[in-house]
């Protein structure tokens, strides 16, 4: 992948909140080995700071924890641009405007970046507390990987 | 959604989207009349006053802080105002305005979030926000950048725009120095316009016919327009002093409610929030807002809660206004605080929250450990009213299709923008008609 502008990696949660952190542990990792290819931000407050957060970038990596039962794999990636975000995919937030209304906001005031990739890991445990669930930090290892092979 | 058994019907929805916490409304009708009214908060209780019980005075600002994402500054500031009144100390002069001009930056970022994003969509009649930016593109992008700058003033002074850390009692950790706020300011000229527009745009709604004889309780200073400081008046003649406030309210336990309810001991239900500090306060606006106000055509008394989206919009004005003068006056104070030395002493706080008066009154040793702590929330104080308001707004309404009456239910719900998340997460309503 090439590009001037730098991609944005955002992870999203809440550090209190159990595996609802794996977004900001995803971009706390990647920080470690990013480049000047790669700049991070970590939102922990109300998502409708993403609209925001992404001006002025193209490339946007967004990460957040999923509460969907009917997902599968430790992880999946949505195409943000292409797709429309299934309403309650990322409602682990006590937020009034979660993750995914905050996206279909933007999308509805033209204000979404020009690719828009949403990565969803699969969470178990939303209550109280900073302990990860065992696979939801191999899942975080993998997104990582990932996040490090597309900005190379 | 609606359900009928022989003569009789439920309807009932079950998420009530777009209000701050989670609870849930039953409501029973009966031929004409309504049997039942219950606001339900279920989540369990979450002790904040238990566990402040041995802890040190000077961290009850951050503590409390943590009730409530939308209004931490609020029990920031009623929380240091009953210590520095338990320990005997005024705060005042540029401190004191900083105090003020960082309530504003709530004030903005609580109201509008509640116009734009929750509360304008009943009255269009869009699912949510995020449906009535398709049509209303230029209007919520207006709300969402005017709410930015309150969260970018609550980041400047407070340290970050949730759960502020500048706070402390007797001032702030650090202080600014007058170039720091140049650009801020710059920000609030835009705000200031953008904010009557707002004002001007809510006046355009549509509201439905409904009024009530309320009593209003707020908060009300000799000279400005009531944030940190003043005495408990009523439209009904209360005039008390804040330390009074036990001899005149008290709160029950309720079955259906984990929020205990709040009551004056003569009277019952009250009111608080933007309605009742602009109904008791009014002549205190600055002149833009009052003038707005009126153009939009309010005057000094206003009893449909419906019309609360407009005032909301009088106070965010208000608010940009009063930030501005503050941030064009400002001079850097001496010290970032003044020194306390802890004694023991009760002290009384009660500031006005976005959504009403916040009470708080604390009990400390004289090694400044907290021995008892009281603190009564404004959604807590009003939780009877909405009650009060559904039992006479449903039997005007009960021609309407049961889809349309639910949806006016939840509209009258969201007048008081609830901050259940003081308590609570979801909201589910359910009206059981026979």
């Amino acid at each position: 992948m090439k590009t001037e502008m730098p991609v944005l990696l955002i992870g999203i949660g809440n550090p209190f909140r159990s595996d609802d952190r794996a977004g900001l542990e995803v971009a706390q990792r990647v920080q470690r080995s990013a480049n000047d290819r790669l700049k991070v931000l970590q939102i922990t407050g109300n998502p409708l700071a993403l609209l925001d957060a992404w001006e002025g970038y193209s490339d946007v990596l967004l990460v957040d924890a999923v509460s969907s039962k009917s997902q599968t794999g430790p992880f999946q990636i949505i195409d943000a641009v292409q797709q429309t975000i299934p309403a309650g995919l990322f409602n682990t937030s006590t937020h009034n405007i979660s993750v995914a209304e905050a996206i279909e906001m933007a999308r509805n005031l033209g204000q979404l970046p020009e690719r828009l990739k949403v990565y969803g890991i699969a969470g178990q445990n939303f209550q109280f507390g900073e302990t990860l669930s065992s696979h939801v930090d191999g899942a975080i290892e993998e997104v990582v990987r990932h996040i490090l092979s597309y900005i190379e | 959604m609606a359900k009928k058994k022989s003569d009789s019907k439920i309807i009932k929805v079950d998420t009530l989207a777009r209000v701050e916490g989670e609870g849930a409304l039953y409501i029973k009708v009966q031929g004409n009349s309504v049997q039942d009214v219950r606001l339900k908060i279920f989540e369990p209780p979450r002790f904040f006053e238990a566990f402040l019980r041995g802890r040190d005075f000077k961290e009850v600002p951050d503590i409390t802080a943590r009730i409530c994402g939308i209004c931490p500054v609020a029990y920031q500031m009623s929380s240091v105002h009953a210590m520095e009144d338990a320990l005997g100390v005024k705060v005042d002069g540029p401190l004191r305005d900083l105090r003020r001009l960082l309530y504003c930056g709530e004030w903005i970022e609580s109201h509008v979030l509640h116009i734009f994003m929750l509360h304008a969509p009943d009255f269009l009649g869009y699912e949510d926000a995020i449906q009535m930016a398709k049509d209303h593109r230029e209007v919520v992008e207006r709300g969402l950048k005017l709410k930015k700058v309150g969260n970018d003033l609550m980041t400047l002074i407070g340290g970050r725009e949730i759960h502020p850390i500048n706070v402390r009692v007797g001032g702030f950790y650090k202080v600014f120095k007058k170039q720091q706020l140049k650009d801020i300011t710059e920000q609030f000229k835009w705000a200031r316009d953008a904010a009557l527009e707002a004002v001007r745009w809510t006046a355009t709604l549509s509201f439905p016919e409904f009024e009530r004889d309320y009593e209003f309780v707020a908060l009300r200073h000799p000279s400005e327009y009531p944030f940190n400081e003043g005495r408990l008046v009523s439209s009904a003649g209360l005039d008390i002093d804040i330390r009074e406030f036990d001899q005149h309210f008290e709160e029950e336990h309720v079955e259906h409610s984990n929020a205990l309810h709040s009551v004056l001991k003569e009277r019952g239900a009250y009111f608080v929030g933007p309605m009742a500090r602009f109904n008791l306060n009014f002549d205190q606006l600055s002149p833009i807002a009052r003038e707005a106000a009126e153009q939009a055509g309010l005057s000094r008394e206003c009893r449909n809660p419906f019309k609360s989206i407009i005032i909301r919009s009088v106070e965010v004005l208000y608010a940009c206004d009063e930030a501005l003068r503050i941030l064009e006056n400002y001079e850097m104070p001496d010290r970032p605080f003044v020194e306390i030395e802890p004694k023991t002493g009760t002290g009384y706080g009660c500031t006005e929250a976005p959504r009403g008066i916040l009470y708080h009154r604390y009990s400390i040793d004289d090694s400044g450990k907290i021995l008892d702590a009281q603190i009564v929330p404004p959604t807590s104080q009003n939780q009877k009213t909405i009650e009060n308001d559904l039992k006479e707004f449903v039997p005007k309404y009960l021609d309407l299709p049961d889809a349309e009456l639910t949806w006016q239910c939840e509209q009258a719900i969201r007048n008081y923008d609830p901050c259940i998340s003081c308590a609570t997460h979801f909201l589910k309503l359910e009206v059981d008609r026979e």
